[in-house]
């Protein structure tokens, strides 16, 4: 599916970069052990800017819920609809971390709630930059 | 040239729990509403910009007070006028726009955007002015730092202002979404094609996941909320295309995020409205019946990653709750009626839970809806001011109404219960700024 291909900039370089290495990372805390996502100048749990790391996690995650796109704002994708978003949790952070997904390979409208999935890296069209997406394992 | 005027400061806002009885509960009331036309886009015309709608509103806010204009010694309005396309820089102004008006701080001031120096030059009857401020966001937000300023004496008059403008176009269609990048925050929702109800819609998957229930419950509450904002002469509907929606509209619509529909999504469009506050002091002398504030609360829920779930929303809500009863000293069975936001439908029901509004637990709102008289009619009258589904993507229809039925003023939308305490805000959970609104100080 043809996205919009993202900008990096300073504080989410790493994050992307890791990404055109089909690598996921998340922003850490050394000092509180939080993981945050997506990236923020300090440590939104205690407020530290010097102990923020990236840490690579296992790029496992479970469908937490879902809607279907019918009449998308961004042109790029309107070719595509009507399109899954999921909203995946990290099995590292359940309850905590989410992200979108729109889910390839799984059927529009017949999302398994619930289901593991395992992040896959689709290559964006306009700059090559490669971003994360979630596949159902099970 | 930057508009010289401050947002108002974060600390301003009642956002944490515990913080007791607001200081200046039933100390500040509303005594003056006025409200502009309302069109569905600018046509170009210097008579329909926003910076004009905006004059109108204010001036009528005064007169509706019954102080005169250099009485005025407080403005608080929100610059954002749009939360779609702005102006495109660069682009020429119509000539009937800048003879008819002053510059303002902004290439598009009184267009897509309004400070405080573009209503000052083109307002030269509001010469008393000493107090000003932006509260960022939403009427909600300016209600709140308007409250909050009379409160603090920072200014005895304050004129509290939500201007909304909507150019040509298909909503939230053009500039970063019609580009083949994306930078800045939009890049962790844009590249999955997020955008409009989806969170909505979403929460309310994961809703009748956990609770039952289906999307078609919500049509009593849709339909009741179209038919409330026929009843507002000032709405958008009212005004262009008075046309009743049935059930049978509502359930057959096309899906924008489904399970959002067509109707469950407000349709964008241009007016102004405006309040005037002063102190409970003040108050008495003026024309209308005061509407005391009992205090204004904040929901900012933290959350990881890119969205609140919807167990955060409920918890949120909850929270809220909380804060604004224990702010305006009362509980859910104080309240006669309640005017929480509505745009997009799908999120109201979770704010109703949270307040325990006719007792509601949460996982009944839907069936609340479908089961009980939530007319104006009713014991429990859900959204009388219709909202944004019924009178267009405005933000303070909720608000007026509050002022209005305390005040004997709704006219047809009137609830037929003693309208004594109130309250209104939004947009919701995951994020909001929401007023105790009352006909008397309190105890």
């Amino acid at each position: 599916m043809p996205k919009q291909s993202p900008i990096p900039d300073e504080l989410s370089r790493p994050f992307w970069d890791a990404c055109n290495e089909e690598k996921l990372v998340m922003q850490h805390c050394k000092a509180c052990n939080w993981l945050q996502f997506p990236p923020e100048p300090t440590c939104s749990e205690c407020g530290s800017k010097d102990n923020l790391e990236w840490k690579p996690v296992s790029g496992r995650g479970k469908i937490h819920g879902y809607a279907v796109m019918h009449d998308c704002r961004i042109r790029q994708m309107q070719a595509e609809q009507p399109f899954n978003i999921a909203l995946i949790e990290l099995d590292e952070d359940p309850g905590g971390i989410n992200m979108y997904s729109n889910l390839p390979g799984t059927p529009v409208d017949n999302v398994p709630v619930g289901a593991s999935v395992q992040v896959v890296f689709e290559t964006t069209p306009a700059t090559g930059q490669k971003v994360p997406e979630w596949k159902v394992v099970s | 040239m930057p508009t010289k005027t401050q947002t108002a400061p974060a600390s301003l806002y009642r956002r944490d729990e515990g913080l007791g009885l607001w200081e200046h509960r039933g100390k500040v009331a509303a005594v003056g509403v006025g409200h502009s036309p309302a069109d569905r886009r600018w046509d170009g015309r210097a008579e329909t910009s926003v910076g004009a709608y905006a004059i109108i509103a204010l001036r009528k806010a005064i007169e509706d007070a019954g102080v005169s204009p250099d009485q005025v010694d407080g403005l608080v309005l929100d610059q954002g006028t749009t939360t779609g396309n702005r102006w495109e820089e660069g682009r020429p102004i119509p000539d009937d726009f800048q003879k008819a008006f002053k510059p303002g701080a902004d290439y598009d001031d009184g267009i897509s955007h309004l400070t405080t120096e573009w209503l000052l030059a083109n307002m030269p009857e509001l010469t008393g002015i000493k107090f000003m401020q932006y509260g960022s966001g939403c009427m909600s937000n300016v209600i709140c730092v308007a409250a909050q300023a009379v409160g603090d004496g920072k200014a005895n008059y304050v004129l509290g202002l939500k201007a909304w403008d909507n150019l040509e176009g298909r909503y939230g269609q053009g500039g970063n979404n019609a580009q083949d990048t994306i930078a800045g925050r939009s890049v962790w929702s844009n590249v999955w094609g997020m955008s409009g109800p989806y969170y909505a819609a979403y929460w309310l998957n994961k809703y009748i996941e956990t609770y039952g229930g289906s999307h078609d419950q919500m049509a009593n509450f849709v339909v009741n909320s179209k038919a409330n904002g026929l009843l507002f002469p000032e709405g958008y509907w009212a005004q262009n295309r008075p046309e009743p929606l049935s059930r049978e509209d509502y359930l057959n619509a096309r899906w924008i995020v489904k399970p959002a529909n067509l109707y469950d999504c407000d349709i964008p469009i241009t007016t102004s409205a405006a309040y005037l506050f002063t102190t409970a002091e003040r108050a008495k002398d003026l024309k209308q019946k005061p509407v005391y504030i009992l205090t204004h609360a904040t929901a900012r829920p933290k959350f990881k990653g890119v969205e609140l779930t919807m167990e955060g929303c409920e918890d949120s809500a909850a929270s809220l709750a909380r804060k604004l009863y224990t702010g305006a000293g009362i509980t859910a069975n104080d309240l006669s009626f309640e005017n929480m936001y509505d745009g997009y439908t799908l999120f109201h029901h979770y704010m109703i839970e949270g307040l325990g509004y006719a007792g509601l637990k949460k996982g009944e709102g839907l069936s609340f809806y479908e089961t009980a008289d939530i007319t104006i009619n009713g014991p429990h009258p859900v959204s009388p001011s219709g909202g944004n589904a019924g009178s267009g993507r405005t933000r303070f229809w909720m608000h007026t109404d509050c002022i209005q039925q305390i005040q004997g003023r709704a006219g047809a939308r009137q609830i037929k219960k003693p309208a004594e305490i109130g309250v209104s805000g939004g947009p919701h959970p995951r994020g909001g700024d929401f007023t105790v609104w009352s006909s008397t100080p309190g105890n």
